[in-house]
């Protein structure tokens, strides 16, 4: 199996820190976009649900970050994979990188949660199998963060967390799941890939406009974490010396 | 790819298949031992003692609700097979309400009834404005709530 | 706009969910300007002028 030369390209310090410097803007920029489009949407278009009456609109924030600490996780498990097997430096930096904004996924969605539990179940929390294996992939997070600084050899730590990002990923289809293979207080999936959706169009446009959003915004923030990562570990070579001297760059 | 890799390749993808396989059989094992709730005809079916803590969980039957003044309560709790009598002090969640799916945690007590210290509402999975689901209710003729049944 | 603000009665906690939302990403959203602020001002200015390599001096 032999990796495509674009890939090795992309692999590259330098080039990789143009490619995302020139994205970046137009990830925050078109997540922006759509965000303020979704949360007009959500906040003041969309009727309040028959049920919940206005505590649903807490569903635009609350999925959107679900997901996504589903898919960065997902995510990091791949790259970790690349970096072991093939040793590649940049796909392990950004096992790490991708780290922090997925476990501020997480930590978003078990707050909002726990905010509209509140008065709909009655409860803030609940050892519910989905809320608890939410809970699990965010100390998860935790751990491949810790482990990266936790040895005083930098590779070493590096490693053992790409290993942990490679194994941890377990816990994500149990997330997916805990719903439909135990019977409990979290409710099943509303929003189907396959099938029909049970909530109403008016409710659901918004929803996949916040979920986009959120997915260009880790984007873009995947990049900005990436490149201070690799001026960091670049540190002293030529390219990282005069993007430091050029002001008001970043 | 160099033998190296080779080699690197298959130790960490036996490492994550061992993962996944201890973990699958971990949660198959849990889920023949550990119930998260009963419903009234496995309370019935198990034969559980009076005291016994578990999570009773159905759809509050209709016309079951009686205020016992304060924030005393009494409901049945059904599976549309078999019921229970539920008896709760406390604040009851907003989607409380007959047809509704919950949650009561507590014990039985000696008299057969389930003494619930904290009930929680289930949500189904459905987002509807309440003028669709109006028309949809109409449309279909009569006016029961589609409940999901445990 | 008050009662877009009482949000039916679930105010409370419809805002507070938006306010954690902003807050953490804010947090998440600065962390890489924060950690490049740093960087450069632990890198010196101009690397140290050396005699086989004339071009960096100024």
């Amino acid at each position: 199996m032999k990796l495509p030369l674009w890939f090795h390209r992309l692999g590259s310090p330098p080039t990789f820190y143009a490619f995302a410097a020139r994205l970046q803007p137009w990830c925050y920029g078109l997540a922006a976009a759509l965000a303020v489009y979704g949360l007009y949407a959500g906040l003041v278009l969309a009727p309040p649900d028959y049920q919940q009456g206005d505590s649903f609109r807490i569903i635009y924030v609350h999925v959107p970050a679900a997901w996504m600490s589903m898919a960065v996780f997902v995510f990091m498990a791949v790259a970790a994979f690349v970096a072991l097997v093939w040793r590649m430096k940049l796909a392990e930096t950004l096992v790490l990188t991708a780290a922090p904004t997925g476990a501020a996924f997480t930590l978003i969605t078990l707050v909002t949660g726990s905010i509209w539990g509140r008065p709909m179940w009655g409860t803030w929390w609940d050892w519910d199998p989905r809320l608890t294996s939410e809970l699990v992939l965010f100390f998860l997070y935790l751990g491949v963060i810790a482990l990266a600084q936790a040895f005083e050899d930098r590779r070493a730590g590096r490693r053992a967390a790409c290993l942990l990002a490679l194994v941890g990923v377990v816990n994500v289809p149990v997330v997916h799941f805990a719903v439909t293979w135990w019977n409990s207080l979290h409710q099943g999936p509303t929003v189907r890939m396959f099938g029909e959706s049970s909530i109403h169009p008016s409710m659901l446009w918004p929803l996949l406009a916040m979920a986009v959003a959120s997915k260009l915004y880790f984007a873009g923030s995947l990049f900005a974490r990436t490149r201070v990562a690799l001026l960091e570990q670049e540190a002293g070579s030529a390219w990282v010396r005069r993007e430091l001297e050029a002001r008001g760059h970043v | 790819m160099s033998p190296k890799q080779k080699r690197r390749l298959l130790a960490i993808s036996l490492i994550v298949l061992g993962a996944g396989t201890a973990t699958a059989l971990a949660l198959y094992a849990l889920s023949g031992n550990v119930s998260y709730l009963y419903s009234p005809t496995a309370v019935r079916d198990e034969g559980l003692e009076p005291g016994a803590r578990f999570r009773l969980g159905g759809v509050v039957l209709e016309e079951s609700i009686q205020r016992q003044g304060g924030l005393k309560v009494g409901f049945t709790v059904t599976d549309r097979v078999n019921e229970h009598a539920v008896f709760y002090e406390g604040i009851l969640p907003d989607l409380f309400r007959e047809g509704q799916s919950v949650i009561a945690h507590g014990r039985l007590r000696e008299d057969g009834v389930f003494e619930a210290d904290k009930v929680l509402a289930k949500h189904d999975e459905t987002y509807m404005p309440k003028e669709v689901m109006d028309a949809m209710e109409r449309a279909r003729g009569d006016g029961a709530s589609p409940a999901k049944a445990y | 706009m008050s009662e877009f603000l009482a949000m039916g009665g679930y105010g409370a906690y419809v805002w507070s969910a938006y306010a954690v939302t902003a807050v953490v990403l804010a947090w998440d959203a600065s962390a890489p300007l924060r950690q490049r602020r740093a960087l450069r001002r632990r890198q010196p200015r101009r690397p140290p002028p050396t005699p086989n390599n004339p071009t960096t001096t100024p």
